[in-house]
């Protein structure tokens, strides 16, 4: 509830802090100050210490897989604005309104995190999206940006009326939002349910980017500024990744074996066009929307497994994921030219940089000692745990073994090739907070369960 | 407090060497970090040798029950040895050569050393895993960047092809943990008994990951071009010890794992490796360039090896683990060479050489000797493990085959012979050309190197009992429970 709460108060205040602080500095200080508040009092509730009460009637519940996932999403968004809220700055005149807007999905993603009838699912999902149509188009003089903008809109709302549709003809089946009860009506065969239930599976498929409705990632993904692009593929990705496993555990889990083929082809389908598309890009920001894509097919495991490790997975990996994806963010921001080759020759110019972009490659690669490697390991133990096509988990693995070729290939070009790869003006104040998020890849990479320890509190 | 020693020294020493800008002093620390883990090594060979000194098992990860769990049985010594052999002699023979940011260069050689020697010291199968893909990063990176022309490509693949293997050599751990009542403890996948279905397809997935280390065919196509590509002293490392990373893995996680699926595969995977081994080896022969050679020479022999496990019994594995190391020491004997040669003439093609045996007597008759024991020659190392793998391979009770493994493998001694005196005549004997008239003696720290590794050559020849008493719990132990499903 904190977190809810704080982040609304929060993101007006940041709205309002446009019209009376003229000094870009302090409202970026005000925003890294308000998403540490976010932090902190999150973390209190999450032990015990702190909670604002409001009679939620059972709409909201907050448990630790919630409030986890809150934590990390609100570590990763201070460390996401420690890197790049400066970047924010460029791309428009109106920064106090972006962060404000930032501030709104970080409730929504809350809101989400926590839902407890598909009411609050829908409206969680919803604060999270409109601010994001808006940052998408947020560089208004750019045509690519409004293009995305739009098509984001149009098919956003597009899917939001499939998960209307599906919530109302589960509301016509049972005759209640409840997502508990949900799993009770399902016995025997029910086809207003089955429909309801499909077509929120559809829409929610199409918030994570789950092929086949990713279409529209990688235009949206590429024609957003970056610095939004960094936000939306890391923090608001997994939030809606906890969102969709909440969901399956409570409506789809206790009818998995009807549902599992369903997840296996689209996980397959995701997995297949995720990574060979991204092989052949040219450009690294297109390449991370369809490595986003390929890792959102990693991530699908975690509906698919439905026991503990599949919980703890997707913990790991929203923290594994957004943390590298952030990090090769903040570095891709500050390149003067967005593609492969534009890397040539990093390390010699840039040392630093490019060991820590490489430490976050080999996490999203998921080589061992990364972060990465225990959110892929725990997803496949998921999977196997499950007992049920042992077929997919091999293809996943040759899946994550092709996308080690186009992470691979940054690698390659910030060590062994010649060039001058040209960065901007970079801060010490950012190389010190690149190098601490690649020790917490690396920390995380030996002893994850400093974090899933906080699951079972 | 060995074991973690054997992984810690080089660790820490490579993580030092980043820091170190001074060439020379970068070389000095690298030998001296890796004469360090020698003494170690040595150390628990003879005197902390009580299981308390040997093992080390930590917590680690709770939630998944598995340990930091790493120790040395008789087989771990052998092998721990080799590498810890095998460092210096690298560093001391390629002392000479010049890298650019040498540092680094050191600093990711010892780094893959700490990696290798985790792989062969784990006792916990995801820790095992762990090091296993750890130790490809450091040589992925030695390669990519000081490698030959094609470097990036020819490394790419490597790493691919072996990554790949280790993915789905994961998931068939992940089968047998869940199997094994969640644990990752060898001793519990040891006595762990499933059943002939499951380890029928349950072997595949373990084996793809090693036949691709090995490499045995037609896993092997990575290997003459990384072999080629990388700097020399990567070679060395990659074909003295990495390559005996899938054997080990072999004998220590399939074999006694899986025995019915071992027992079950037995004569397809002996029939890949003597196709493996008749193909190497008639390549070979028809090699010019020195390195391919020796890289085919390399796949030929380690079929051999993998054709003896497959024979499950005392010979066969015996035979198998001397030979890991007698083979280690030798292709880098080899190398050292091909390294000499190359470094001093800039060619590699065999068909450019010759006559050096006049203008370099000393280089000539210590890769004579190299060269014998590569063809096991009665009185060297070779000789005693071959030998005792034919015999395993020979009486083997679990194939019907054992004379026609034998025979075909026999031929494949002939031909590794052909290409091998072949090798010698061209680079040594015969006419000099206008590029090896100017040929001059090799230096001291070459010579010293070799004469180390002739040296064990002859007392692994002649005197191999240690190393078999060595390696003789092991083997019964790991017979033990290979026997249980025959």
């Amino acid at each position: 509830m904190n977190a809810i709460i704080f982040s609304a108060i929060w993101g007006v205040l940041m709205m309002f802090s446009g019209i009376f602080i003229k000094t870009k500095a302090v409202i970026r200080n005000l925003a890294i100050a308000g998403v540490a508040l976010l932090l902190v009092v999150n973390l209190a509730e999450l032990n015990h210490l702190l909670n604002l009460h409001i009679n939620v009637r059972g709409m909201l519940v907050f448990d630790s897989f919630g409030m986890l996932f809150n934590s990390i999403a609100f570590a990763a968004t201070l460390i996401y604005f420690l890197l790049s809220a400066r970047d924010i700055e460029d791309v428009g005149v109106n920064q106090a309104e972006y962060l404000a807007l930032i501030f709104f999905v970080l409730c929504g993603i809350s809101i989400a995190s926590s839902f407890n009838t598909l009411l609050m699912l829908f409206l969680g999902i919803e604060i999270i999206s409109i601010p994001l149509y808006i940052l998408t188009g947020s560089d208004k003089k750019n045509l690519k940006s409004n293009e995305a903008s739009l098509k984001y809109f149009l098919m956003g709302s597009f899917s939001t009326g499939i998960m209307l549709m599906g919530i109302a003809l589960i509301y016509g089946a049972t005759g209640s939002f409840a997502v508990v009860n949900l799993a009770k009506q399902l016995d025997g065969f029910a086809p207003v349910m089955m429909a309801g239930l499909l077509l929120l599976l559809v829409s929610m498929s199409f918030k994570v980017s789950a092929a086949p409705f990713h279409f529209w990632t990688p235009d949206v993904y590429d024609g957003a500024p970056t610095v939004f692009t960094s936000f939306m593929a890391t923090i608001v990705k997994a939030g809606l990744f906890i969102t969709f496993v909440r969901l399956f555990d409570a409506a789809y889990g206790p009818s998995l074996a009807q549902w599992r083929l369903t997840i296996a082809f689209i996980i397959a389908a995701t997995l297949f066009i995720g990574n060979i598309t991204a092989v052949f890009q040219r450009s690294v920001k297109r390449m991370l929307a369809y490595s986003s894509i390929a890792q959102a097919g990693f991530m699908f495991f975690a509906l698919f497994g439905y026991n503990e490790y599949a919980k703890e997975g997707i913990i790991l990996y929203a923290a594994a994921y957004s943390l590298a994806t952030i990090g090769i963010f903040a570095i891709l921001i500050k390149m003067k030219d967005y593609t492969f080759d534009g890397y040539n020759g990093l390390a010699k110019q840039q040392p630093l940089l490019a060991f820590v972009n490489t430490i976050f490659l080999l996490s999203l690669a998921g080589i061992p000692l990364t972060a990465g490697f225990f959110a892929k390991y725990y997803m496949l133990l998921a999977a196997v745990k499950s007992g049920a096509y042992l077929w997919l988990v091999i293809f996943a693995v040759l899946c994550a073994a092709v996308s080690a070729y186009y992470y691979f290939r940054v690698i390659q070009a910030m060590y062994f090739k010649e060039g001058n790869g040209q960065v901007k003006e970079i801060s010490p104040g950012f190389k010190l907070v690149l190098g601490i998020l690649a020790g917490l890849v690396i920390l995380l990479g030996l002893f994850p369960q400093l974090l899933l320890v906080h699951l079972y509190f | 407090m060995i074991a973690v020693l054997l992984i810690m020294i080089p660790l820490l020493g490579g993580l030092l060497l980043f820091t170190v800008k001074n060439e020379g002093s970068a070389k000095s620390i690298a030998l001296f970090t890796s004469i360090a883990v020698l003494a170690v090594s040595l150390l628990g060979l003879t005197v902390m040798n009580s299981p308390a000194d040997l093992n080390c098992d930590l917590r680690w990860i709770s939630a998944l029950n598995s340990r930091f769990h790493v120790g040395l049985d008789g087989m771990g010594q052998l092998i721990c040895l080799l590498t810890a052999i095998s460092f210096p002699l690298i560093f001391v023979a390629t002392w000479s050569n010049v890298y650019k940011n040498g540092n680094r260069f050191y600093a990711l050689m010892l780094l893959s050393q700490a990696g290798l020697m985790g792989v062969f010291l784990a006792m916990d199968a995801l820790l095992f895993y762990f090091f296993w893909e750890l130790a490809l990063i450091p040589v992925y990176f030695l390669s990519s960047i000081w490698g030959g022309e094609k470097r990036i490509a020819a490394t790419f693949k490597f790493f691919v092809y072996t990554f790949a293997g280790s993915l789905i050599m994961l998931v068939g751990i992940i089968y047998i943990y869940f199997q094994a009542g969640q644990s990752f403890d060898m001793h519990a996948w040891y006595n762990l008994k499933l059943d002939a279905g499951t380890q029928n397809w349950l072997f595949w997935l373990l084996f793809t990951a090693f036949a691709i280390k090995m490499p045995i065919w037609p896993f092997h196509t990575w290997q003459p071009d990384a072999y080629e590509q990388s700097p020399t002293a990567v070679t060395m490392v990659l074909s003295g010890i990495m390559v005996k990373m899938g054997v080990f893995a072999v004998i220590r996680w399939l074999a006694p794992v899986l025995p019915d699926g071992t027992y079950l595969w037995g004569d397809t995977v002996s029939l890949l490796c003597l196709t493996g081994m008749i193909y190497a080896s008639l390549i070979a022969i028809k090699q010019d360039d020195l390195k391919r050679l020796i890289a085919y020479s390399s796949i030929a022999h380690v079929g051999l090896m993998c054709l003896a496990i497959f024979a499950s019994n005392k010979s066969g594995l015996q035979g198998t683990m001397m030979q890991m190391f007698s083979h280690g020491v030798n292709i880098i004997g080899l190398w050292i060479v091909a390294n000499t040669i190359e470094t001093k003439y800039g060619t590699r093609k065999l068909s450019e050489l010759g006559g050096l045996a006049q203008k370099d007597p000393a280089l000539a008759i210590l890769l004579v000797i190299v060269a014998l024991a590569n063809i096991a020659l009665p009185l060297t190392n070779g000789f005693v493990g071959e030998f005792m793998m034919f015999n395993g391979v020979f009486s083997s009770s679990v194939t019907r085959y054992g004379v026609i493994d034998m025979a075909v493998a026999g031929i494949c001694i002939i031909l590794s012979a052909v290409y091998t005196l072949n090798m010698i005549k061209k680079i040594f004997y015969g006419d000099s050309n206008t590029l090896t008239k100017s040929g001059t003696p090799t230096s001291f720290p070459v010579l010293a190197s070799l004469s180390v590794i002739v040296v064990l050559i002859f007392i692994t020849g002649v005197y191999p009992k240690p190393m078999l008493q060595l390696t003789n719990d092991t083997v019964d132990a790991i017979l033990r429970y290979m026997k249980t499903s025959i």
